[in-house]
């Protein structure tokens, strides 16, 4: 048996080997897969106080040398072996995927998916830069001013880091970060528990591709330190539920991540077509395991809801729990194992009402719940709801789950509330102006697109650019 | 002195203690009353150290509850006492009442520092809960025994606590800058070498100025417990290796427990403590079964027992766990290593606020 990594603290770039020391096990078992250094609060809150230090260092790069780093480094990403640890040791693609698959529970499948989506940031980046600036030239980053459309522009930065609390369930998150460096903003990671391996390995991704290694903070540390960079970063950014939003919707500098409550919708005038979209529709509760804040969560049609959620559940039915390294496997184990059990205990309790039903129970084998190679697991699940007024009608959970309601089209923008992504599969133009109108939705697809695919160039949630960087007006005096 | 002649000096003060605590003339109105009650006479049954189990645990509620005369001895009828508070978020704190205990053991304490760190005449800042609190008194008895004088910057931790029991964080922060701001001017206007502190805001203020740079060369601190990692921050990197950091572990019942700073980066800055023995023993139990003791290397509770003239407490539980070490050359003796709240694996804590 090999000696687990140790994952140190990276202060400004610089490893630091914490004498308080947490061991990360693989799941299933009592065998250590990492050690990591923690950082106490109170040493964070001094290494933040040196963060302009950290932008100096990328400032002396041109954004253009940044997007050819951050490409560059992509391709060390997904090909590379890099360095792991405290002793030199190097990490090949198929370490790092075997590694997070041993501490997260995710299937090497979609390890390598989102292995794929990440490399795909780093890859268009020029074009995600473009979309979020609104066709900036680079170059006014670096000169501090000069012009966009005809018009003077000109921008300062709204801090010297981009703090990032990072869940252990998605490394695809870290995606929300990667266009900061080429925006010469350092990054300060706070990463999950279990998942420190991804934003590692970008870190000397970017390393390695020449990125100046001042850019990258990495701090493991307990609530009090993520407490501490929350209100200490001049930027930050963080994953929770509907409460953590709440906490910080009028703090400007956090941006939280929270509950997607994506729906996918069918208009009245294809609902005769429904058997054509089901695809879509598994597609948009099932990916990422239904982990992602862009899946589908409730499913709205205007008629045939019994027959789409029975369609659906069939197809659902047929991702069970497989072997890590089984190449069909789409379920992810919870690496938190009583995650599974409290999210059943709530299934469970909103189908005690007589107005929901768990359709997808005909068709899978076993109960919802599963234990397999030591880890909890949820099977999908579709619940066919009478109303909106149903528990289960709007809640997002952390597996392929979602529900099936129906209502008259007319009504749905009333009743869907606050979505992250929202698909119409209508071609009704006076719908569909309307769904344009409405404020409560971040991203609309209009006709047959799943939830879950975006595109990086469209912000589908807050603009990266817009939280860095703020607009100031200047002027320069004539000279003689 | 050796392990053997350390035990019998604290078996000699036992004794002592015994005939001093439960006698008509000089002994403690509570535990005479408590003596009648319990049926036997602690004189002839508590001949050493190890029979001190035969009391019952000290419950502080009593300092709370019973009026501070009854724990005046007889001896010292008539005699003004300071009275010295612990606790008391919410209600009536709980009091102690005492007399010369606090110099003798902060007299003892300063034989234990470095002149080279700690340099004699230098002037002492204190910075933390002064008010009621017995440490208010003693710091400035230590810098005045060693020469100097102490300036004070006050903080109140209880309100601290209540702050943090309502999750106002940010309040905290506030607060904390406020006590900050008032010692940082001192430190930078006034001639100081020698800091007592608590962890936090020691810090705290090493977040705003250079304290070694300053003129601080030493740093006496207690108040909450530290992880290794934190004290190796607090002397590497706020002190900048600079200064002497010198952890404490102690409260009003007890007294100070020392621990040996220089040989903490060896230790990999795990801090073991000593007490001040025979004055007070500290004692590693199984939690469950407080009459046994932990072997060496073992987590447990911490027992506290003092055995002062002043003040007599059996085998008290506090509300810490740590490790049952090895009596060092230098202190001939158990000590107590890698202090934390009791139950701190199993649940949250308040503690270490200021």
């Amino acid at each position: 048996m090999t000696a687990p990594h140790h994952i140190p603290v990276l202060r400004q770039g610089k490893v630091y080997q914490s004498l308080d020391v947490q061991t990360v096990p693989k799941l299933g078992t009592d065998e250590a897969a990492a050690e990591i250094s923690f950082a106490c609060a109170d040493m964070i809150k001094y290494d933040m106080h040196k963060m302009g230090s950290a932008r100096e260092a990328l400032k002396k790069f041109s954004c253009e040398e940044l997007v050819a780093i951050t490409k560059k480094a992509g391709e060390y990403f997904l090909e590379a072996d890099l360095p792991i640890g405290t002793t030199g040791a190097l990490q090949s693609p198929e370490d790092y995927v075997l590694s997070l698959a041993s501490t997260s529970g995710l299937p090497h499948a979609l390890i390598r998916m989102n292995m794929t989506r990440l490399g795909g940031i780093f890859g268009q980046i020029d074009d995600i830069f473009q979309g979020l600036t609104r066709g900036l030239d680079w170059a006014v980053l670096d000169k501090g001013y000069g012009e966009q459309g005809g018009a003077p522009v000109s921008f300062s930065p709204t801090t010297t880091e981009l703090a990032v609390i990072l869940p252990s369930n998605s490394p695809a998150v870290n995606a929300l970060w990667i266009p900061a460096i080429a925006m010469k903003v350092p990054v300060l990671l706070k990463p999950g528990r279990e998942e420190p391996w991804t934003p590692w390995r970008i870190i000397q991704a970017f390393i390695k591709a020449g990125c100046p290694p001042e850019a990258f903070s990495l701090y493991p540390t307990q609530h009090d330190g993520s407490g501490a960079i929350i209100r200490r970063a001049g930027r930050v950014m963080l994953f929770g539920d509907d409460s953590t939003v709440k906490q910080h919707e009028h703090d400007p500098r956090v941006e939280v991540h929270g509950t997607g409550y994506s729906k996918f919708v069918i208009g009245e005038d294809e609902i005769e077509n429904w058997e054509q979209y089901v695809d879509s529709m598994v597609e948009s509760v099932s990916a990422n395991s239904g982990r992602s804040c862009i899946c589908t969560s409730t499913i709205v049609v205007p008629k045939y809801g019994d027959e789409i959620a029975e369609a659906i559940s069939k197809r659902l039915a047929e991702i069970k729990p497989l072997a890590q390294d089984d190449p069909d496997a789409k379920l992810s184990g919870f690496a938190n194992p009583k995650f599974a059990e409290w999210i059943n205990e709530a299934v469970e309790q909103g189908l005690e009402s007589k107005g929901a039903r768990d359709v997808t129970a005909q068709y899978r084998e076993g109960d919802r719940f599963q234990t397999r190679d030591g880890m909890n697991y949820l099977q999908p699940t579709i619940i066919r709801v009478d109303s909106f007024d149903e528990e289960l009608a709007l809640r997002e959970f952390l597996f392929p789950f979602a529900s099936v309601v129906e209502c008259p089209q007319a009504e749905v923008l009333d009743k869907v509330g606050y979505s992250l992504v929202l698909t119409a599969v209508t071609k009704d133009i006076e719908w569909i102006n309307q769904l344009f109108d409405c404020p409560h939705i971040e991203r609309l697809n209009v006709g047959n697109v799943p939830t879950n695919r975006i595109s990086w160039n469209q912000p589908h949630e807050g603009n990266l650019f817009e939280f860095l960087y703020t607009r100031r007006s200047f002027a320069f005096a004539e000279t003689a | 002195m050796t392990a053997d002649e350390a035990k019998s000096q604290l078996d000699d003060r036992v004794r002592e203690m015994m005939a001093w605590h439960f006698s008509e003339e000089t002994g403690t109105p509570f535990w005479l009353d408590w003596m009648k009650e319990a049926g036997w006479d602690p004189r002839e049954e508590v001949k050493c150290s190890d029979d001190i189990v035969k009391f019952p645990h000290f419950q502080d509620e009593w300092l709370r509850d019973e009026k501070n005369e009854r724990f005046v001895p007889n001896a010292y009828k008539g005699r003004p006492f300071n009275i010295f508070e612990t606790g008391g978020t919410t209600g009536l704190p709980k009091q102690r009442v005492g007399w010369d205990d606090y110099k003798h053991d902060y007299e003892q304490f300063s034989d234990q520092l470095s002149d080279e760190y700690f340099p004699k005449g230098g002037n002492w800042i204190m910075v933390g809960p002064t008010g009621p609190r017995r440490l208010r008194l003693a710091v400035e008895h230590l810098a005045n025994h060693r020469g100097g004088s102490c300036y004070h910057v006050d903080l109140d931790p209880r309100w601290v606590k209540r702050l943090i029991g309502r999750k106002e964080l940010d309040q905290v922060e506030r607060y904390q800058a406020h006590v900050m701001a008032q010692a940082v001017e001192i430190i930078k206007h006034r001639d100081i070498s020698c800091i007592f502190t608590t962890p936090k805001l020691l810090a705290s203020i090493g977040e705003r100025i250079s304290i070694a740079d300053h003129g601080i060369k030493g740093c006496f601190c207690g108040g909450t417990s530290m992880t290794p990692e934190y004290v190796r921050f607090l002397q590497e990197e706020v002190l900048e290796n600079k200064a002497l950091f010198v952890p404490t572990y102690g409260n009003t019942l007890m007294g100070l427990a020392v621990s040996i700073p220089e040989e903490l980066p060896e230790n990999n800055y795990s801090v073991t403590y000593y007490a001040p023995q025979p004055r007070a023993i500290l004692r590693i139990v199984d939690p469950e079964k407080t009459e046994i003791t932990k072997d060496y290397g073992e987590y447990g509770r911490v027992e506290l027992t003092t055995l002062t003239h002043e003040f007599f407490m059996p085998r008290f539980l506090e509300r810490d766990e740590a490790i049952r070490r090895k009596p060092h050359a230098r202190y001939a003796w158990d000590g107590v290593g890698d202090v934390r709240p009791f139950g701190a694996l199993t649940k949250t804590v308040i503690e270490g606020v200021y």
